[in-house]
Parts: structure tokens; C-alpha cells; sequence
């Protein structure tokens, strides 16, 4: 279903204003929580910079944005707008001909998600720290908002987003499921364009942010959804599509940047569930104290599960999938196949997500009520709200909540195993290899 | 039960339903708290301090406990889990997501339901 075809919707997104509003929004609120985080008040749970970006975006995020909408977080996100509006030397004039700053290419070696994968685990590795201490979301908040500045001073477009930004990578790789894509209408169209301006860009917009010719793209994993190309196509040939959910998965990727940010947000999601909300004091003491040996340790076991128990099974699972063993079609086929199946802990770890956060966000979500009315802890009551008293919501429903989505991910994950075995391979093993994980995070929730 | 930052010791209860349960609870630091999940229950000690609560385990299954008193940058993970009785929630959901594939399975291998 064409979403675009509604005359009100395609309006809002070809004029630049409604967005630039809600940007404008997002940037005040992202720049006062980077104040906040540094001048505010140093607990947490009583401060904007945790309380919002932590418990309130990322509820919305994860809960709401992700499984709905892919990358619909992208479409309004604010860390790469001064970037851009240095780098295009305007805010909403059409572009000149002439770039700002280098524009140089990014290097091939980094075209890919290998360097998100990389900081979205620096991050997990010190997410006790930073989900709990507002200076440090602070300091980090600005970082990747002078990264990204930094980034369209040197490279083209948006390489911050495109491959670095740690939250983008995963929401890139989330936002297969999502029921909702943008995509052109007629392939024919596309290869007749002259000057492909949804890619180059045009006295209507700017060509593609994201660095993607929208006429070849299959999948939503590099679409940041910022609008640009419905703006420059000349033959009105872009449209925002419903569509079932998980629809990019049915052609799984075979590239091993993308198989290994399933490995590593499915595993970061049972490690977090484990070290913080499970009872267990000693894990959290290590995880908590940065540099310290036991960290080391728990540093060490964090990316050794993601990067050789969970892959390393997976690879053992796969390999002896009848079909597809080793005497069959050689190492190559197992790689491929190892891949292909992978993008079946595609919705299982979403869901792994959704069931973690409901908990998380359900028993803090009582703190922004307190946060709205005294965003930095000075003892402000702007709402009459400030002395909201701590009580978890919604508890009685929470383990329910939380089977529900980790049976929906089960079933999910093994619907898409069985459309992967493209090669005549059996999607048992790796279904059990998903009912296993499943197992596990219920036990570590439950 | 000693409270410090950021966790119980014991930090996991097992009891048995119906069981009077009374927890005396010692802060070995700062001011912490103990809330219990699904009994909308609290108590609050202070540093070097005990308290006690008492309560009449009357629901089955496993329930966190955590830290109501803002006691420092982990208080929000400090956490302990009771089980009364069984957790039983947890092997229901067990079964419920083997009788989840099995009913996927079964209605892939159904003809009038394969879309393939």
C-alpha cells in the first residue's frame, strides 16, 4: 500500500519545513540533554539527560520507532544537522554546485558497518557507567555530535550516520522488519533518468544524504528515511510503502558486517538482561567498575560470547544442517549459508530487545515525571511534578509482556529461517538454536 | 539481608507458598530500600541500620526486588529475585514456545496453508 499516495502525507514530506520543525525539536532537546548530563545534577534517575535519553527515547525507540517504523528515528534525528547545514552551507536553500569542505569519498575499506558494530560495542562495554551517570551521557552525546560534524567536514554526505553512528547500525538492521519502506515505484523509470538527481541531487533537494541510489535499493538497512530523493525525483517515481513486516529478509544479506551486528545486538540484549536486571551483584560491581581487573574480565567474557559462543554455535549449527554439510558444497557454502540463516536472529533479537526494555522502561518510566519538572536537580518544580514518588508500572502484565514478545521473536525468527534455505537446507537446527537463546533469556527475564 | 551498593545478600529468596516471610534488612553503606515486585511492598533501612518486613507469601512464582531509595549511579540495577514455590510463569512460557513451533511447523506442512 502507497502511503505517498495520501495527497496531505506526500506534502508534508516534499515540503522541508514540517521536518526542519520537528529537527529543531529534537536538536534543543538533544543539546539541553548534553547540558544537563555536564551541569546537572549527578543522579541519574533525577536527572534529563539520563531520564530521557535513556528511559523515555529509548522506549520509544525501541518499543515504538524501531519495530514500526525502521529507520523512522533516522528521519528526525538530530546529531548530523549542524554537520549538514555546515557542510551544505544552508538550512534549507537548495544546494550549490559547489560542496563545503573536502567532500571527500570515505576510504572503501569503511564502507560497511564494521566501524558501527565497533561503537556500539565501546558503548555496551561501558553501558553500566554511561545508562547511570549523567556527565558521561553527556560527554558522549556531544561526541557524537562533534563526530559528526566532523565527518561532513571531511567526507561527503552523511558519514557519520551512514558509518559510524553506533545507534544507526542496529537500527539499520532492525528496520528489515519494519512494515513500512521507501522504495521506487518503476525500476525502467530509474535507468532512463537522466542526471539521477535523487543520488546527485537537484535545484530540489540534495542528492542522497545516505549515500544510496534509491533506484537499486532492495533493502532499508541504508535508507535513513530523511526524504531527500521524494523531493529531487523528477518523475515522482519514490513512494513510502506499507508493507508486511520483515519483507527485506526474505533475500538475506550474505556480508559478514551485517552478520555480525545479529550476533552482536542479539547477545548484548542477553548480557544486558543478565548483568542488569538479573540479582546477581558481583557482575554489576564489575561491569560498573571501568578499568578494574574484574571489568577486564567481564569485558573479555562480554565480546567472547558475541564474537565466538553465539557466532561459533551458530556456524556448528548451521554446518551440520543436513544439505549443507561440509562434504556437500565446501567452507564457501557453510559461510553463505551462516550468513543467510543469521538474518533469522534478525527479529528473534529485536524482540529479545523489546522484552529487556519493557522491564527496564516500565520500572523507571515513573522517573520522568520527576525529570520533566526538575530536568537538572536543582530543585525546580515547573510542573508541580517534582517530588513524583518512585513506583514501577505495570508490573503485574510485565511477565506476560515480556513471554508474549519472546515467542512472537521465536516464531518470527523461525518463519524466517524457513524461507532462507534457499539451498534445500533444513531450518530445524537453527530453529532450535533460536528456542535455545529464547530459553535463556527467559530464564535471565523471568 | 544486607543492603550495599548495588546489591543484596542474599540476593535470591526462595520460600514456600503461604510462608510468613520476614526480612530483616541491613544497609551496610547508604539509605537502600527493598521493593518487591507484584506485593507492592517496601521497606527502607538506614546506614548500619536494620529493618524488617513482614509479609504473608500468598503468591506463587518469581518476583524482583529492588532498591526504592535513589542510593547511588547503579541504584536503578539493584536487584534481587524471590521465588515462592515454583517459578512457574518460566516453564509455561518454555512450553509455550515449543507448542509455538511445533504449531508453525505444523501449519507450514498443512497444503491449505503453505504458501510456498
Amino acid at each position: 500500500m502507497e502511503l505517498t499516495r495520501l495527497p496531505l502525507l506526500k506534502s508534508a514530506l516534499k515540503s522541508r519545513y514540517p521536518q526542519l520543525a520537528v529537527f529543531i525539536v529534537m536538536l534543543v532537546g538533544y543539546i539541553f540533554a548534553i547540558l544537563a548530563g555536564l551541569i546537572g545534577t549527578p543522579v541519574g534517575s533525577h536527572n534529563f539527560s539520563i531520564v530521557f535519553v535513556w528511559i523515555a527515547w529509548w522506549a520509544i525507540l525501541i518499543l515504538v520507532a524501531v519495530p514500526f517504523f525502521g529507520r523512522g528515528w533516522c528521519a528526525v534525528c538530530p546529531i548530523p544537522l549542524p554537520g549538514e547545514w555546515l557542510q551544505h552551507g544552508a538550512v534549507l536553500s537548495p544546494p550549490e554546485k559547489k560542496p563545503k569542505w573536502l567532500n571527500l569519498r570515505v576510504p572503501k575499506m569503511f564502507r560497511n558497518i564494521w566501524l558501527q558494530n565497533i561503537a556500539f560495542l565501546l558503548l555496551a562495554l561501558f553501558s553500566s557507567v554511561l545508562l547511570t551517570t549523567p556527565n558521561v551521557t553527556g560527554i558522549v552525546l556531544a561526541a557524537m555530535l562533534f563526530a559528526a560534524i566532523g565527518l561532513s567536514a571531511v567526507f561527503e554526505r552523511r558519514a557519520f550516520c551512514r558509518y559510524l553512528c553506533p545507534v544507526g547500525g542496529f537500527i539499520g538492521l532492525y528496520s528489515q522488519t519494519a512494515p513500512i519502506e521507501l522504495r521506487i515505484k518503476d525500476k525502467q523509470i530509474c535507468v532512463t533518468c537522466e542526471g539521477k538527481p535523487c543520488y546527485n541531487g537537484s535545484a530540489n533537494g540534495y542528492g542522497c544524504p545516505w549515500d544510496v541510489f534509491p533506484g537499486g535499493m532492495t533493502k532499508n538497512t541504508f535508507c535513513g528515511l530523511c526524504m531527500e530523493c521524494i523531493r529531487t525525483c523528477p518523475h515522482d517515481n519514490i513512494a513510502i510503502n506499507l508493507r508486511p513486516f520483515s519483507a527485506d529478509l526474505a533475500k538475506p544479506s550474505t556480508r559478514m558486517d551485517e552478520t555480525f551486528k545479529a550476533f552482536i545486538m542479539l547477545g548484548s540484549a542477553m548480557i544486558y538482561a543478565g548483568v542488569l536486571l538479573g540479582p546477581w551483584g558481583a557482575i554489576k560491581d564489575a561491569a560498573y567498575n571501568v578499568g578494574s581487573g574484574a571489568w577486564i574480565s567481564y569485558a573479555v567474557i562480554f565480546l567472547a560470547i558475541i564474537f565466538i559462543l553465539l557466532p561459533g554455535t551458530f556456524y556448528l549449527t548451521v554446518a551440520l544442517t543436513p544439505n549443507i554439510s561440509l562434504n556437500s558444497g565446501g567452507g564457501e557454502t557453510i559461510k553463505k549459508q551462516f550468513a543467510q540463516f543469521s538474518s533469522s536472529l534478525i527479529p528473534l533479537g529485536l524482540m529479545f530487545w523489546v522484552a529487556f526494555s519493557l522491564s527496564f522502561v516500565l520500572t523507571n518510566a515513573s522517573y520522568i515525571l520527576a525529570a520533566l519538572s526538575d530536568p537538572l536537580g536543582l530543585g525546580w518544580n515547573l510542573f508541580s511534578t517534582a517530588n513524583a514518588a518512585w513506583q514501577p508500572m505495570l508490573t503485574s502484565i510485565l511477565a506476560p509482556a515480556q513471554t508474549l514478545a519472546l515467542v512472537v521473536g521465536l516464531v518470527w525468527s523461525a518463519r524466517t529461517a524457513q524461507k532462507v534455505n534457499e539451498a534445500g537446507a533444513s531450518p530445524i537446527p537453527v530453529i532450535v538454536y533460536c528456542f535455545v537463546a529464547t530459553s535463556i533469556m527467559l530464564w535471565l527475564l523471568l | 539481608m544486607d543492603a550495599r551498593q548495588f546489591a543484596y545478600s542474599p540476593s535470591e529468596l526462595h520460600v514456600n507458598p503461604g510462608d510468613t516471610v520476614t526480612i530483616h534488612l541491613t544497609s551496610t553503606d547508604v539509605v537502600h530500600g527493598l521493593y518487591v515486585d507484584g506485593y507492592d511492598i517496601s521497606v527502607e533501612a538506614d546506614p548500619g541500620q536494620s529493618a524488617t518486613l513482614t509479609f504473608v507469601a500468598d503468591k506463587p512464582g518469581s518476583f524482583r526486588f529492588r532498591c526504592n531509595v535513589t542510593c547511588g549511579a547503579m541504584h536503578p540495577f539493584m536487584i534481587g529475585k524471590l521465588t515462592v514455590g515454583t517459578n512457574d510463569w518460566l516453564y509455561r512460557s518454555i512450553g509455550f514456545s515449543i507448542l509455538a513451533i511445533f504449531g508453525l511447523l505444523f501449519f507450514q506442512r498443512s497444503p491449505l496453508l503453505t504458501d510456498n
